[in-house]
């Protein structure tokens, strides 16, 4: 896959579970449907057989692999070759750290089973590959808002039910 | 309401899809949940519309194809409620990417969405426009965008910034219309606005020189002041992480100044300070602290240059490179890489330590560190190195000796002080690692080796020695057959003994042996074998007691089952049984290789590998070029057959471009009048000039000597060897050739991996044209033995299988014996389909398991 990428702090997020499962993939550089499958097969075979006590950094296809696990959860992100890797380490552990805030110490059933949480968070702290937001506090009162936004919706859908249904008895 | 739609909830169809044992069992739910969401589509059903897109992205993220539910995403996207916008941009962001079409029919949504009045859904399309806009959308949409980096709420204002930063990458020209924006945001105090703020204002910099050169001017001192007074800042438990506050903030900042101050000694000048303060004043035993470090360091070094700041910043980087942490180790050797530029001196002193590196357990941190290491190699340090390096090739992880090796040949090659230097440094690694040797590697060597006649004795001795100690490695065996062929009786003679060799006593009897050995090493690959057959043949002239004994070995092959040995040996045996009379002009000893056509060649071929391998193949004739000039003029010395352009010396102008253009004209002028070494030469590049390798047409020596001796007698000496050489040259690359009588089938590589090599050799029973017996033989390339070895065979319809019984399931380690299996294939459609295999080898090393998959498509066309 060679690729003449514009220049991203961070060109893709993935998440792959210690059995190979993919958990959630963000592309902020074109990548073809092809292409990710590709670089999602390459990757997890390189991260996933690792040994414990190595860096943090694999060099992949020209570019740098920033990853790092958590319990079975392997958290990886993909910059360029000359940028800051130790800097990735924390954002990497900023994104964890919100959404443990989030769900409240954060398990992989989480990420499975209420994944498009998981991309809106990822939302609040990368745009366009690139770093938005250091504080967790901002983080989590915007996705409350937008969570009780929806909560809002679906309350008023059932009531405006409720009405026709008894208008209509 | 359709049956399907109303379907199963999200929470339940993960659970069916969690519950699947097998591969099949998931493409079954998924397709009857796919089955389902096409009907609702087709029906336009809205009330399960967003839950049906969260399905598709779950089944997306699994691999499946879900581009049918693309337009869904455009109708909740255009639909008026937070909830079903929220999923349907997410939907939008992950199931599309900007390739697509369907995002020019988005366009207009997003763009009532920029101006909603809710601040949220702003944000929305803000966030999917940043992730996926494409260049029509930015430049539809870029005034928008811009309008919101003044909105009242900071969070819409970083996501329009990010957004901005996409836009102006996407299409530089709209990058004016930001400026103003954005030295209104870097005034900001909400972090968030203030980081992104300051990545757009880099980004601008970086496609801008307008706007490079007005955030110079007006905001150099006010980011200054920023970062000083976040330096400073108390305990703000919001940013902290590990006791400092935003270190996200601190680099962006940093990043901006490093932009800033390239090339500008005023802008440079302001900074100094603050940069001094972050370089001693920041923590360094947390990661954050050493990210901030990272970024300060680069600045450092990229802005204007301040002395005493550039010693700041050497020191940690020595600081980082003796650090306990492999993270911070592998970022080390990746600055001080780049440190080089600047200051080549600062990171010779941290040699060692980065050697030691080399060393490490950790495969990222090796690599990195020979890739600096290689950086680091100048004259007068090679010898160490390469010592340092070619010692511990010995131990090195099996998986790292294919680069290791490669940069040390590429090392030696290109500094080598002297040639007897340069042929123990290659014999060493021939030694360790001659199987990780490419193939241009070791016939560089046997041309400098040729060209070295006052080492031609030392050089045979020390091959003949190196090959008493390690015969499984393929190129050693390789250059020390060809040597052995060539200079034989300078190894027994002991002639040109130099002063730091010890005497051998070789007979001509040992030196048969050696060559012996390596035609019958099970291990020995075709190009060995064919080589091996023409020593032997050489050595048959120049050893005359040994001569019935060559000829008996030679006899013995005969009747091998690969063509070209065959026939090798067919017409070798008739030039030593029946052309005593030429044999010994046939055998003279090779003339001296062309040193710079083959470099030549080798640069073109090699178009890639940056300057060094020109500079070798340059360098290397006269082993001197010490000086930065010597090589180019090296090489107009040595390639006197090209119009060398009249230059004395110091127009180097000139010289370059005689440099650049010798190796194209060289291979068109020499051609012709050098037709004999050429053609010898092409027996160095086996496989690497296919035009001339294929075409050569191979005479029949052996008819031609029967029917026609004038023929053979009348040819020149030199051209005589070169045409049998040129046997050797056509079969490498090639398949081999069917033969053309009899039912003898070439055998095969089946399979072959680092560690395993699988050779099938045919046989048919006359009358059953059908049926082939193969005969498997398993060798074991590795160094470690292979236990509980299992083979396994599987054929597509067409063809029957029957497996005996192999003949162990323990394999030796370096070929030191093989395992043999005997099969039997049945080709129901024989003549109309060739035989196809795949195979599974399983075994274990150490006690691990090891599985080894292939298919084998090189059948013999006609079994």
């Amino acid at each position: 896959i060679v690729h003449k990428l514009i220049k991203l702090q961070i060109h893709f997020v993935l998440l792959i579970s210690r059995q190979g499962k993919v958990r959630l993939t963000k592309w902020y550089s074109p990548y073809s449907q092809k292409e990710r499958s590709k670089v999602i097969r390459e990757l997890s075979g390189i991260v996933l057989n690792r040994g414990p006590k190595l860096c943090n950094f694999v060099e992949w296809r020209g570019h740098r692999v920033v990853y790092r696990r958590y319990a079975g959860l392997y958290f990886c992100m993909c910059i360029d070759e000359a940028d800051n890797e130790l800097e990735v380490l924390d954002i990497i552990h900023h994104f964890v750290e919100i959404l443990d805030r989030y769900f409240g110490s954060v398990c992989e059933l989480d990420l499975i089973f209420n994944f498009h949480k998981a991309y809106y968070i990822l939302d609040e702290v990368l745009i366009a590959g690139e770093f938005q937001e250091s504080s967790k506090r901002t983080i989590i009162r915007l996705l409350s808002t937008h969570d009780s936004m929806v909560e809002m919706a679906k309350e008023e859908a059932t009531s405006i039910g409720n009405m026709i249904a008894q208008v209509t008895k | 309401m359709n049956p399907f739609s109303s379907g199963t909830r999200l929470r339940d169809m993960i659970r069916a899809i969690r519950a699947c044992k097998t591969a099949a069992e998931e493409r079954a739910v998924v397709r009857k949940e796919c089955a389902a969401i096409r009907a609702a589509i087709n029906e336009n059903d809205q009330d399960y519309r967003h839950r049906n897109l969260a399905k598709l992205m779950f089944i997306h993220m699994l691999g499946y194809p879900t581009h049918f539910g693309q337009m869904e995403c455009l109708k909740l996207i255009a639909s008026p409620g937070f909830p079903e916008k929220r999923i349907g941009y997410l939907g939008l962001m992950l199931l599309l990417d900007e390739r697509q079409e369907v995002l020019m029919l988005v366009t207009n949504s997003v763009k009532q969405d920029l101006n909603h009045t809710n601040q949220y859904i702003v944000g929305l399309a803000l966030c999917a426009l940043g992730n996926i806009c494409s260049a029509e959308m930015a430049r539809d949409l870029a005034p928008e965008v811009e309008r919101l980096l003044q909105f009242r709420d900071p969070n819409i204002r970083k996501k329009a910034a990010l957004c901005s930063i996409r836009i102006i990458k996407k299409v530089p020209d709209l990058a004016e219309n930001f400026i103003n924006p954005v030295a209104a945001l870097l005034k900001e105090k909400h972090h968030g606005v203030l980081i992104t703020g300051i990545q757009l204002c880099t980004d601008l910099c970086k496609v801008s020189p307008e706007a490079l050169e007005y955030f110079r001017k007006k905001c150099t001192d006010g980011l200054v002041r920023t970062l000083r007074d976040l330096v400073n800042s108390p305990y703000a438990p919001e940013y902290d992480i590990a006791g400092i506050t935003d270190p996200f903030l601190h680099i962006r900042l940093l990043k901006l100044l490093r932009v800033l101050g390239q090339g500008d000694a005023d802008a440079s000048d302001a900074m100094n300070d603050i940069l001094a303060q972050v370089a001693t004043k920041t923590e360094s035993n947390k990661n954050a602290g050493n990210a901030i470090l990272y970024e300060c360091v680069e600045t450092i070094m990229s802005i204007e240059d301040n002395g005493g700041l550039r010693v700041l910043a050497i020191n940690i980087l020595g600081r980082f490179l003796s650090n306990r942490d492999n993270n911070i180790r592998y970022v080390a050797l990746n600055m001080l890489m780049r440190a080089i530029t600047v200051d080549a001196q600062a990171v010779q002193r941290h040699r060692a330590t980065i050697l030691e590196c080399v060393k490490d357990s950790d495969a990222s941190i090796r690599k990195r560190a020979l890739e600096l290491v290689y950086l680091l190699v100048n004259e007068s340090n090679v010898k160490p190195l390469t010592k340092e390096l070619v010692d511990y090739l010995e131990v090195s992880d099996q998986d790292f000796k294919g680069d290791l090796t490669a940069k040390i040949c590429s090392i030696i090659e290109k500094f080598s002080p002297e040639k007897i230097w340069y042929i123990d440094q290659m014999l060493k690694v021939l030694t360790e690692a001659g199987n990780f040797v490419k193939d241009e590697v070791w016939h560089a060597l046997v041309v400098v080796i040729s060209n070295a006649s006052d080492l031609h004795g030392y050089t045979v001795r020390a091959l003949f020695r190196a090959l008493q100690t390690t015969a499984e490695q393929e190129s050693l065996v390789r250059v020390a057959v060809w040597c052995i062929g060539e200079y034989g009786d300078l190894l027994v003679n002991n002639a040109g003994m130099l002063n730091v060799e010890d005497p051998i006593t070789v007979t001509e009897s040992d030196a048969v042996d050696v060559v012996e050995s390596a035609i019958k090493r099970h291990a020995s690959d075709l190009t060995t074998k064919s080589m091996a057959l023409i020593a032997l043949l050489k050595l048959s002239s120049r050893f005359p007691s040994c001569s019935g004994r060559i000829k008996d070995i030679v006899v013995q092959h005969k009747g091998s089952l690969v063509l070209e040995l065959q026939q090798r040996s067919l017409e070798f045996n008739s030039i030593i049984e029946k052309h005593q009379n030429i044999r010994s002009a046939l055998v003279e000893r090779m003339p001296v290789l062309d040193e710079a056509s083959f470099g030549g060649r080798r640069a073109s071929s090699l178009p890639n590998t940056v300057s060094t391998s020109n500079g070798t193949a340059v360098k290397l004739p006269n082993g001197v070029a010490k000086s930065s000039a010597a090589p180019l003029v090296d090489l107009l010395d040595l390639s006197d057959d090209v119009p060398a352009p009249s230059s004395s010396g110091g127009d180097f102008l000139q010289d370059l471009l005689g440099v650049d253009l010798a190796p194209a004209t060289q291979s068109g002028t020499s051609q012709a009048p050098k037709a004999g070494t050429d053609v010898l030469l092409d027996l160095l590049s086996i496989g690497s000039n296919p035009a001339q390798d294929n075409s050569v047409s191979t005479p029949d020596i052996l008819s031609s000597a029967q029917d026609h001796k004038p023929a053979i007698a009348s040819l020149d000496v030199l051209a005589a060897p070169s045409n049998m050489m040129d046997l050797l040259d056509g079969f490498a690359p090639a398949p081999p050739k069917p033969a053309n009588n009899g039912p003898a089938y070439p055998s095969i590589v089946a399979f072959e991996s680092s560690s395993l090599r699988l050779t099938f050799n045919f046989s048919k029973q006359p009358g059953n044209p059908q049926t082939t017996t193969i005969s498997g033989t398993f060798t074991n390339l590795s160094s470690n033995v292979f236990t509980d070895f299992v083979f396994q065979a599987a054929v597509p319809k067409f063809l029957q299988l029957h497996l005996d019984p192999a003949s162990g399931n323990s394999l030796p380690a370096s070929g030191n014996g093989t395992i043999t299996q005997s099969l039997k294939v049945t080709n129901s459609q024989h003549g109309k389909k060739p035989l196809v295999m795949r195979l599974r080898i399983a075994y274990k090393v150490d006690g691990k398991d090891v599985l080894e998959e292939g298919q084998i498509n090189n059948f013999p066309r006609d079994l």
